[in-house]
């Protein structure tokens, strides 16, 4: 396939093949939203030019051949001092009963230094989305450019809607930011990484090209899935010890999550009971302070962002399909009253990221508890941030990447869309995807771009077929004029000139 | 490049495909942003009205060189006050239409603003032709 961009900027994909278990099935290309996966040589090839790195193609492969090219673990040792930069889809990772801190603290004796909640980032980005819809100036409905997967569908199917997109840093990139800052502002010396840990493959190649920024502060990204068990290893220590040394062990850690009543000290209560400033209080390591309020974690679910604009007329919309046709209508200008829209490209919000592990609609509950426990926290505090602390807002444009449209020039553009249309009403209109185009309109547009023939078609290929056979047994019936006399077994009535086959 | 397009009158649910296809069409031309924004608003607008008020119509769509003309003639019941439609706010649309979130009264003087040309010639009882255009940058239609 053709993989050189359009625009001639290459992005560092996050979502890979493994051919090895790829089955050449039609999965994946009914599924991608922009069209960008193509079957070859009984494997699924990806075109780099159009791919967003939603990852929907990681969640419906069956055989588990999409891989996201997030950081291995080991990232954890290659920098001097370590910030771990939590998504709260992580927090859902874990039953409700496991105190956030405790996760924190968790994440400490894996390696890292210091963790620092995204979701605080995430209030910052928050008030900076507020002081947009303040002006009245802006360009409406605001569109949240916080899903990178969201962000980049934007410039490859709806370009007209660039202007539209905020141009705040997502909290991923203010988190690195402001932990960055705020360690060497503790006096930190030497070289200091900040590793995301991610929910989905998105948010792996926005570090790697950054979207509205130049640079990424972010040094690498680590997949909730593939910390998971490390982490639950951890908490599970943790517990063990919590227990020698507070209370006798009420069951065994080792199997299972600990339930609430196992927990250290600090953090017994239930859940719903504990307060902010009860939880706030059990930080067994210095660094591992929860300073993130409820409206913070609440970005790890759909509606979360769009609930902290209660002030404005805000809508959420999640998972890619349904974002494609929010977006298809907002195109016909008819979200004009709309302030401000949340667009989250995995079903549930970045809870449900292919990068995760908990049940989507499990996972939002636990995020919901979690709201409880924290309260407000930051909301308050982040808003005097603006215009006084870093940078909050994007530095470059984000560009239109055309990859959709069929050549440079318009006239030949033009002509080769007509030569498309021919042939897709040529073809059977059944979508099989047995060409390894997605659709028979994808495959005509294949054509036209010279990448596959109209024989690629199996019912064309068919038709061709039975052609090619009606005219062999043509054929087979003339003899030479030497030789050319009545058959012995033809019945003697039979009289017609041999040409004539049926 | 002509494309027509039959606009049902009795689907609601189909309201919305001619633009919807015509966007397909401009993106794999590589139309500009403010292109393929313009066209849509109008096209959309057009669509809707020929639905909610004329039981539907046909709509032709010309691309040329420097711009894209678009025709959506219908038989309904025409316009009687052009001047009085062409407000802002002015509505005949049905309640279950305005329910719908439509019939805001915002739509032609949205078509006018998207447009570069904007002609309606109706007449009441026999229908309504719309003209519209929309031009190109001088830089091109991809610019």
């Amino acid at each position: 396939m053709n993989n050189t961009p359009a625009d001639g900027k290459i992005i560092r994909h996050a979502v890979l093949l493994d051919s090895d278990a790829c089955k050449g099935c039609t999965n994946c290309i009914k599924h991608c939203p922009v069209e960008a996966i193509r079957v070859r040589k009984g494997k699924a090839s990806i075109t780099a030019d159009r791919c967003i790195d939603c990852g929907v193609c990681i969640r419906v492969c069956p055989h588990k051949a999409k891989k996201a090219d997030s950081d291995p673990l080991s990232a954890i040792d290659c920098w001097d001092y370590v910030i771990a930069l939590p998504a709260p889809a992580l927090y859902a990772q874990f039953a409700a009963g496991i105190p956030v801190d405790s996760i924190m603290d968790a994440l400490l004796t894996l390696g890292f230094d210091e963790v620092y909640e995204v979701a605080e980032a995430a209030e910052i980005v928050a008030a900076a989305t507020r002081s947009l819809l303040a002006r009245p100036d802006r360009v409406r409905p605001l569109l949240s450019a916080s899903c990178p997967a969201v962000a980049r569908l934007v410039q490859v199917r709806f370009p007209s809607l660039l202007d539209h997109l905020a141009p705040v840093l997502a909290p991923m990139e203010l988190a690195a930011r402001l932990a960055k800052e705020r360690a060497r502002a503790a006096g930190i010396q030497g070289r200091i990484g900040a590793i995301f840990l991610t929910p989905c493959p998105a948010k792996v190649t926005a570090y790697r090209s950054p979207l509205g920024h130049a640079h990424s502060e972010v040094d690498a990204a680590i997949a909730i899935k593939d910390l998971y068990l490390p982490l639950l290893g951890a908490l599970q220590r943790q517990t063990r010890e919590g227990e020698i040394s507070a209370q006798p062990a009420t069951q065994s850690p080792a199997a299972a999550p600990p339930a609430a009543d196992s927990l250290p000290a600090g953090s017994s209560q239930s859940p719903a009971s504990v307060s902010p400033a009860a939880s706030s209080t059990h930080t067994s390591a210095p660094h591992a302070a929860l300073r993130a309020g409820a409206a913070g974690v609440a970005w790890a679910r759909s509606e979360g962002e769009s609930d902290g604009l209660a002030a404005y007329s805000a809508i959420a919309v999640d998972g890619i399909d349904r974002v494609s046709a929010l977006l298809e209508e907002m195109e016909n200008g008819v979200l004009a009253d709309v302030d401000f829209i949340e667009a989250l490209a995995c079903p549930g919000g970045c809870i449900g990221g292919p990068l995760t592990l908990a049940n989507p609609a499990l996972a939002r509950t636990r995020v919901r508890s979690r709201e409880r426990e924290r309260g407000v926290r930051t909301g308050s505090q982040a808003s005097p941030r603006i215009g006084t602390g870093p940078e909050l807002f994007w530095t470059e444009d984000l560009e239109a990447r055309p990859s959709l449209r069929l050549h440079s020039d318009f006239r030949t553009a033009g002509a080769m869309l007509e030569e498309l249309e021919a042939i897709a009403a040529s073809l059977p209109g059944l979508d099989c995807g047995s060409c390894g185009a997605p659709s028979c309109r994808a495959l005509a547009e294949d054509i036209v771009r010279g990448m596959a023939a109209k024989n690629d078609c199996i019912f064309i290929l068919r038709e061709r077929l039975r052609g090619l056979t009606r005219e062999l047994l043509e054929l087979e019936t003339i003899e030479p004029p030497s030789l050319d006399k009545p058959a012995p077994l033809q019945p003697a009535s039979d009289t017609r000139p041999k040409e004539t086959n049926p | 490049m002509k494309y027509r397009y039959e606009v049902s009158g009795d689907d609601f649910s189909l309201a919305g495909r001619a633009s919807s296809e015509m966007k397909k069409i401009l993106r794999s031309l590589g139309a500009s942003s403010a292109v393929i924004k313009r066209v849509a608003v109008v096209m959309y607008e057009a669509e809707i009205n020929m639905v909610i008020h004329a039981g539907g119509g046909v709509a032709e769509v010309e691309i040329g060189t420097d711009s894209v003309s678009m025709v959506m003639r219908d038989e309904g019941p025409g316009i009687p006050n052009l001047d009085l439609a062409m407000t802002e706010g002015w509505s005949t649309a049905p309640e279950w239409v305005r329910e719908l979130g439509f019939g805001a009264g915002m739509g032609l003087s949205n078509m006018k603003r998207n447009a570069d040309e904007l002609t309606i010639e109706s007449v009441v009882g026999k229908g309504t032709t719309v003209r519209m255009r929309v031009d190109f940058p001088a830089e091109g239609l991809q610019a």
